[in-house]
């Protein structure tokens, strides 16, 4: 039975669109037949701004693109610029340097999991447990630079200051604790009978589709490409650390709620092994100059971001500052094939299918 | 006056103004005045004043039940919950009240003026009807009318019309998707409740509530588990309550159907479904918890109190654990398993009756054991054979593998 | 580790049929003319099975503008990078759509064409994606004065 199309906006200003999201959505009744993303209304222009900043202060303008993965934003713009610039960063500013990129691979992971629970329905629950356990990341982060979520800790050549001693002990606490929280959630959550029946087989996306559209990170994975940056491509010195790369089955939303969860459980295996391998010494080379002058030329170094594959593309005319700097990234290229992923299913799939994305508004317009 | 009379604290209040000779046994201070030929006074007289303490019983309820509400959710997700205002916070929902009330009143223009403001009067309106008629104690009720069980289903389904109401004057098109799947859903809910309630009106013998108590020997969540199971599914649904919020499902229609409402109007609608919640529980403590009924050693009114008290708790626990269902699968729900599930439990009921219709203790016994073993059997059977179709798609538990070095 | 090809390694795949579309190498990339780009994406897509496009982006060289193409293969777990002249002259500059290619190009060429302003001939969504419809101007380029 067909009835009238309805057509709604949904967003900028609702309950689950993470952000200021907008969808154009059309429907038939319940059941979804076009929607449109429609961005821009976090648009700060990070990239014109950052023409006119010098090489360490864009640092602090990589923070603000995915507000909850700000570690993994700095490594990636940091290892750009030692690209380009040519700088040998030092042992313990890398050691330190990943730490702080899996912990934050945790807590993003950890509010992805629980934003896409709250999409779901669930009233607030799994969110706060696990909003509890970023928390405790994000004290780690103030222990570490003394900021939590805009952390700016990482420079050309390492870090700007050494872990404090109280740092380690409150480290390997977390590390003990967090896999039992894990299963806390996991208990909650993964045989969950509505969760099953609401995630799986809905917004299957396919293996080629997803390399076509050129998505990247746990999505990808989701959908059963074993492609992990960390693993494919080892950036600073993940090639000195071993580590499994969950992979999903079908491509579902259900898919993509387990490779998260469990590479949460790897990246803490990850921070484990850096903890046995970090050295004393210094954390970042004496000789790196504070206003960085690169030769002309142009830098890409793409990581694995928790949202995906995330890259500076940096081209220097021999300035302080970057002559163009362009961030490819993740949360906007994932948007790519929303429209064809949710045609066909029902309304409240769509804010499922959205939560699963697992997008950051503040990367995807920058 | 007949049933009317049969009321312990109607007849209490009628008497000490009534000079009615049938009253003085009753009286206990001797200071009634109004003669016996103005009856009718003295009876409209203690009509409003119950009718006063019940409407503001009720909404004091309502207010400790949404500081409960949010006390309860804050220990289930880990934080403290309310706890500025007054001991423990319990003048929250007064000061929550208050702002509702002193908040700018929005009508938008695209709505339907009357219906609009009718839908919250129409959604508040029927809950404090049903509490009149539930017996609270052995003579604790105000009014023990005969088909009191067709009463209250009729009395609760009228806040589908209700939410409709507002969802279609509100002129938005996330409150016209909540109101048409208000619509669908509490339909489609009220017919498994309907022969749910059957099947505890085959073991009264009678459609009044206080029957039902009085014959309830053992309760009948124990002696009908699975009508109980079906009714409880089925009035969280009526509820509009997790995991059946879909009308007014926050991360997907803000606030259904009533997003374009603010002030007191929302109050009303914030009042209504919290008071359907506690009337609700009432019902289902008088059908299956065996209502006032409790070792003698404690009044029965405690006993009712402390059973309404935890069936509240079930809501609140639902609320804090379970997501949404989605649409298809909610109404699959309906007609694929509750409907045949309650349908089930009413021909075995139906059938012990006609063979044993007066039942003594040891039959009451095999009966129940006959239900459990039902119930288990035929949740098994819809469980592991219909489940995977009731809800859609194939479900199955499955896990991640892992990338290869 | 991704091995990232240099200039005359690109030219090497490059050359068997598309020789003469090559304009210019640079030291780890290679800059293709803008006729008949399709042809040679689609040769890198299927033959050479550089089927992620992980990123297209655009420089304002103030004499020209370019657009900038990473590829990169999954299979073989190597990555090049493609460059586009768009055109001598700071006006109208025009390349082809790669969306017929690779579907990931689709918002990123909308967002190109927002704040760079080149078209993208063969998008069949060519809107602003991130400014509002009656912008003016393209805010990337290098015409305004810091």
């Amino acid at each position: 039975m067909s009835t009238e199309l309805v057509t709604m906006n949904i967003g900028p200003i609702h309950p689950s669109t993470h952000g200021v999201f907008r969808m154009r959505v059309t429907f038939d009744g319940e059941t979804i037949i076009d929607a449109e993303p429609i961005i821009g209304y976090l648009h700060r222009g990070s990239e014109k701004l950052a023409e006119e900043r010098t090489y360490t202060q864009i640092v602090t303008l990589t923070d603000r693109m995915d507000y909850t993965a700000s570690m993994t934003n700095n490594q990636a713009y940091i290892l750009s610029v030692e690209k380009l610039s040519g700088i040998t960063p030092s042992d313990r500013g890398v050691w330190l340097r990943m730490i702080a990129a899996e912990l934050q691979r945790i807590a993003a992971h950890s509010v992805a999991i629980g934003f896409l629970i709250n999409d779901l329905g669930a009233w607030h629950t799994p969110l706060l447990y696990l909003l509890r356990e970023r928390e405790k990341i994000l004290e780690l982060f103030e222990m570490m630079c003394g900021a939590r979520i805009t952390n700016s800790y990482l420079r050309p050549g390492g870090v700007f200051m050494d872990a404090p001693d109280e740092f380690w002990p409150s480290l390997n606490k977390f590390l003990d604790d967090m896999p039992n929280r894990l299963d806390d959630i996991e208990n909650l959550l993964t045989d969950n009978e509505i969760i099953l029946a609401r995630t799986q087989n809905v917004a299957i996306l396919k293996k080629e589709d997803a390399i076509n559209a050129s998505i990247t990170g746990p999505m990808l994975r989701a959908s059963g490409v074993d492609w992990d940056l960390r693993h494919r491509n080892p950036y600073d010195y993940y090639e000195k650390i071993s580590f499994r790369r969950p992979l999903g089955t079908v491509g579902d939303n259900n898919d993509r709620y387990l490779v998260r969860l469990h590479e949460i459980r790897e990246s803490l295996k990850i921070v484990e092994q850096c903890l046995d391998l970090i050295e004393p010494g210094p954390v970042k080379p004496e000789e790196v100059p504070f206003l960085v002058r690169p030769p002309e030329g142009e830098s890409y170094v793409p990581i694995e971001a928790p949202k995906g594959e995330l890259g500076f593309y940096l081209v220097s005319d021999g300035g302080i500052s970057p002559f163009r700097c362009h961030v490819r990234a993740p949360s906007l290229i994932n948007l790519t094939l929303l429209r064809d992923m949710v045609i066909g299913y029902k309304i409240a799939d769509l804010f499922v299918t959205f939560g699963s994305i697992d997008v950051n508004m503040g990367e995807v317009d920058r | 006056m007949g049933p009317i009379r049969e009321s312990f604290i109607f007849e209490f209040l009628y008497c000490h103004l009534s000079l009615e000779a049938s009253c003085s046994s009753v009286r206990i201070l001797n200071i009634a005045f109004i003669p016996e030929n103005l009856s009718w006074i003295s009876f409209t007289l203690t009509a409003f004043f119950w009718i006063f303490v019940f409407i503001n019983a009720a909404l004091v309820g309502v207010l400790m039940l949404i500081w409960g509400e949010r006390r309860l959710i804050g220990k289930f997700q880990a934080r403290l919950g309310p706890n500025r205002w007054g001991p423990l916070g319990l003048f929250t929902p007064v000061a929550d009240a208050i702002k509702v009330m002193f908040k700018e009143d929005i009508e938008p223009t695209l709505s339907d003026k009357l219906i609009y403001v009718l839908a919250p009067i129409l959604m508040v309106v029927p809950v404090f009807m049903i509490f009149p008629v539930i017996p609270y104690g052995t003579k604790t009720f105000l009014t023990n009318i005969s088909v009191g069980v067709v009463f209250v289903l009729a009395i609760t389904s009228i806040n589908s019309l209700s939410v409709l109401m507002a969802g279609w004057a509100s002129g938005n098109r996330f409150a016209i998707i909540g109101g048409i799947r208000a619509v669908a859903m509490l339909l489609s809910y009220e017919i498994p409740m309907g022969i749910s309630a059957a099947g505890v009106v085959i073991v009264a013998g009678s459609l009044s509530l206080s029957e039902v108590v009085n014959n309830q020997v053992i309760p009948n969540a124990i002696f009908q588990p699975l009508g109980f199971i079906t009714f409880l599914i089925a009035s969280t649904a009526e509820l509009n309550r997790s995991p059946f919020d879909i009308t007014e499902a926050e991360s997907e229609l803000v606030a259904g159907y009533m997003t374009d409402y603010s002030s007191m109007k929302f109050g009303l609608f914030y009042l209504g479904e919290f008071m359907a919640t506690i009337a609700s529980s009432a019902i289902i403590v008088t059908f299956y918890f065996s209502g006032w009924r409790g070792p003698s050693f404690i009044p029965s009114e405690i006993w009712f109190l402390a059973k309404w008290i935890g069936v509240i708790a079930i809501f609140i626990w639902f609320r804090a654990t379970f997501p949404r269902l989605r649409i298809d699968q909610i109404m699959s729900l309906a007609w694929k398993g509750l409907f045949e599930l309650s349908l089930i439990n009413v021909l075995v009921l139906a059938l012990m009756i006609a063979i044993w219709p007066d039942p003594s203790g040891i039959q009451l016994l095999i009966m129940t054991l006959i239900n459990w073993v039902v119930f288990f059997l035929s949740i098994y059977i819809f469980g592991k054979i219909l489940s995977p179709n009731l809800t859609g798609n194939k479900i199955t538990k499955r896990s991640v593998v892992y990338g290869l070095d | 580790m991704t091995k990232v090809l240099s200039g005359s390694e690109i030219e090497d795949i490059l050359s068997s049929s598309f020789n003469n579309q090559i304009e210019s190498l640079g030291n780890d990339y290679v800059q293709i003319s803008n006729e008949k780009s399709l042809d040679l994406f689609n040769y890198l897509k299927i033959e050479q099975k550089y089927e992620l496009l992980s990123s297209v982006t655009s420089v304002d060289r103030i004499s020209h503008f370019e657009v900038v193409y990473h590829l990169t293969s999954l299979q073989k777990n190597e990555s090049l990078v493609i460059k586009i002249n768009c055109g001598e002259g700071r006006i109208d500059p025009k390349v082809k759509s790669v969306i017929s290619v690779w579907r990931g190009a689709e918002l990123q060429e909308r967002e190109i064409y927002d704040l760079m302003g080149i078209m993208f001939e063969g998008h069949p969504n060519m809107k602003r994606l991130l400014l509002w419809e009656n912008f003016e101007g393209h805010p990337l380029r290098k015409d305004f004065v810091s």
